[in-house]
């Protein structure tokens, strides 16, 4: 019973996140830009920085889902599905509100019609797109002879399970050895994409020689740290509660190696962002050490040091260190990591921009967006937080109509969705 | 002797167009501070009919006498343009020098501009950075006009994902409102601040009466933009493009014409001739962030 009330003040939560978000939605289809507070002198803020947070979750859980079908990880086999889908639904939350964070949303298209081989950006809409495709393909095959299986089913699961299966009825040994070698091409193919998907957004920051602060070589393989850890964190919360036989000896060993791998990859990621700040502030030059003071000591002091420092890895390191076999724990740890995280992001968008590129230029001109202090508006957090139920919304919806997490050969070994030894 | 009989009522033409679209500026003027609410459709209407019948090709205007000893500067840059307009438009390379010695920080060139391309609230091509420098009673105040400054080597035109930015011919880096996404990464890229977003927002629109002055269309780029309805440049990056429009009709960037100390001075440098050719060869001659190596094409004179 208890479980359940919580369970039923989280989607009360969600339903709230969803409505207000929506009327966010409504205020940015209705009055465009004029209801966001990033503006000519601070041109991105909130959603820039959530659109890199919800990539890097994709990129980092689509990375670890690798491990299962290119390095074939047997221990982690039975995630790789829900670390697919975990990698298909952020990614799809962070293009929603990328595309409107865009000035002529209706002219995205121009992208792939006319793109520019110097631009970072114009890479990363190709990589991102051909990385969507390969996600969607990709968790396909690996849910196809699942769905075949759960086409046999009624209802609703059942039906849709029979739309997706597009006629495909074979679950032999064969051709499920056939769906292994394709995941293993198209997840061979999907490591460099996703690196340089990832680290191509690491780059768009890196190649702006005008700000100091993003202009590091650093970046992009700051960024594929950072998104190994946040997704990884993801993942093990994920995985943690919401496998549905958390009694089994696998769970508990899953959830472990999880934590353990977030636990590397968080450390991997403070040594990075160690070096970047410590490089940068000890320099001595204050064009470049001024926005990570700004970080550190400026008016939002608490988003890296309490948002990220303390919750975001002090606190999860020391739970991940000291109850590493405790699922709950872990996945706990996991979530702090993975929900504190888009104070990182934000950190690493606004900062670069607040600092004037030319002494003065903040009193030259008397105007609410031809300043340099940017905090978002409501509308900004408003559709924010629509994004973050949408991914909500596609995670559950996925959960509960999808073979996610279908362990069919525990259940039944002659059952061939995967013929593994 | 043909060509020049050809474009002498070319001229004529220009000019009449250009009286009458300065009547009709006053007109409005008028019309707005009296009886705003009533005249204003009416005035807007006009005003766009004028814009649309506005010469979008380039003004041959050669039979000018050359400059004078001791003539005013903004006749002499004025005779320079014109003499400019009259080659292709790769032989021209336009530049600006800003003398910070005769600047008194007035501030005419930023609201020119803003009147002259009709900028909204979170748009602005030209501000005026203001610097007190020293301690009193050694002081002494510094105005630094900061126009985009048509780098050579632009630092926004490579970042743009669909080419919406490029240098013309003739230096200026141009903005294809039509081709612009607004996604705002040469915002990121410019170490000059000299691109901006236009958030869609208007300066009266939250009074009783949004002013007919704000509906008016900009003729950036030789085209007719109309911001009220939502279109570009709404949701596009815009910057300074040295009045482009009024180049290609025979006129000097508007800040140089409003400059009520003659400090901005405009031209060609391909043009030794040319009086910006001669200013920018001086000692006390100064370039923002030269460092850069992005060779800007606004000169500072100090």
């Amino acid at each position: 019973m208890k479980a359940n009330a919580g369970a039923i003040t989280l989607g009360g939560l969600w339903a709230v996140a969803l409505i207000a978000g929506l009327y966010g939605l409504a205020q940015r289809a209705l009055y465009g830009h004029e209801v966001a507070n990033y503006g000519s002198y601070v041109p991105w803020g909130l959603w820039v920085a959530q659109y890199i947070y919800f990539v890097g979750l994709s990129a980092g859980a689509f990375l670890l889902s690798s491990l299962v079908y290119v390095f074939g990880l047997k221990r982690l086999e039975w995630i790789g599905k829900l670390a697919l889908f975990t990698a298909l639904i952020t990614l799809m939350s962070a293009l929603l509100v990328i595309w409107l964070d865009l000035g002529q949303p209706l002219r995205f298209w121009k992208i792939y019609t006319n793109p520019q081989p110097w631009s970072m950006m114009s890479w990363m809409v190709w990589l991102y797109s051909a990385y969507f495709l390969l996600v969607l393909a990709e968790f396909w095959v690996a849910m196809r002879a699942d769905l075949v299986i759960w086409g046999q089913r009624g209802g609703l699961s059942g039906g849709l399970a029979r739309f997706l299966i597009f006629g495909s009825r074979d679950v032999s040994p064969a051709a499920v050895e056939r769906d292994r070698r394709v995941l293993r091409v198209l997840g061979t193919l999907g490591v460099p994409l996703a690196i340089a998907f990832h680290g191509g957004v690491g780059a768009l920051f890196g190649v702006i020689g005008a700000r100091p602060y993003w202009n590091t070589s650093l970046y992009p393989i700051l960024f594929l740290t950072s998104a190994l850890a946040s997704g990884g964190a993801l993942l093990a919360f994920v995985v943690a509660y919401f496998w549905p036989e958390q009694r089994s000896a696998q769970y508990r060993d899953v959830v472990m190696l999880l934590g353990r791998l977030t636990l590397g990859l968080l450390l991997l990621d403070v040594l990075m962002e160690g070096a970047d700040f410590s490089i940068n502030l000890l320099s001595g030059i204050p064009a470049h050490a001024d926005a990570y003071r700004a970080v550190l000591f400026g008016p939002f002091w608490w988003a890296f040091w309490i948002g990220h420092l303390l919750l975001g890895i002090i606190v999860p390191l020391v739970m991940l260190a000291i109850w590493p076999k405790l699922p709950k724990v872990v996945g706990a740890a996991g979530l702090l990591i993975a929900a504190t995280f888009i104070t990182v992001r934000v950190n690493i968008v606004v900062p670069g921009l607040i600092i004037p590129e030319i002494a003065g230029l903040e009193r030259a001109f008397s105007d609410q967006r031809l300043n340099f202090n940017y905090f978002p508006s409501t509308t900004e957090f408003l559709v924010s937080i629509f994004a973050a139920a949408f991914a909500v919304a596609l995670f559950f919806i996925g959960y509960w109509l999808l073979p996610l997490t279908s362990v069919t050969e525990e259940a039944a070994p002659a059952a061939p969705s995967h013929a593994g030894p | 002797m043909a060509p020049i009989q050809t474009e002498a009522p070319a001229r004529e033409k220009v000019a009449y167009r250009s009286g009458r679209r300065r009547l009709i500026k006053g007109l409005g003027l008028l019309a707005a501070a009296a009886l705003a609410p009533v005249a204003a459709p009416l005035v807007v209407e006009a005003a766009e009919q004028a814009v649309s019948q506005a010469p979008t090709s380039e003004v041959k205007l050669a039979d000018l006498p050359d400059a004078q000893p001791n003539e005013a500067a903004l006749i002499s840059m004025q005779r320079e343009l014109h003499r400019a307009m009259q080659k292709p438009v790769e032989q021209r390379r336009w530049a600006m020098v800003i003398d910070l010695r005769k600047c008194i920080g007035c501030s005419a060139c930023t609201i020119a501009c803003k009147a002259e391309n009709r900028l909204p609230p979170g748009v602005v091509y030209r501000p005026v950075i203001e610097e007190e420098i020293g301690e009193y009673p050694n002081v002494t105040r510094r105005f630094t006009p900061r126009p985009c400054m048509q780098c050579e080597n632009p630092p926004c035109v490579p970042v743009c994902p669909v080419g919406a930015t490029y240098t013309r011919p003739d230096g200026i880096v141009e903005i294809n409102y039509e081709q612009c996404i607004g996604c705002r990464y040469c915002i990121t890229a410019c170490p000059y601040s000299a691109r901006v977003f236009d958030s869609g927002d208007y300066y009266t629109k939250s009074t009783p009466a949004t002013q007919p002055y704000e509906m008016l269309p900009t003729r950036e780029y030789g085209k007719v933009y109309n911001r009220p309805g939502g279109e570009s440049p709404i949701g596009n990056v815009r910057k300074c493009h040295f009045c482009l429009h009024r180049l290609n009709n025979g006129m000097l960037p508007e800040c140089v014409t409003s400059c009520i100390g003659v400090a901005t001075y405009f031209g060609d440098l391909n043009d030794p001739e040319s009086m910006v050719s001669e200013l920018v060869g001086r000692t006390n001659m100064i370039r923002l962030k030269e460092e850069l190596g992005t060779n800007p094409r606004v000169y500072y004179l100090l």
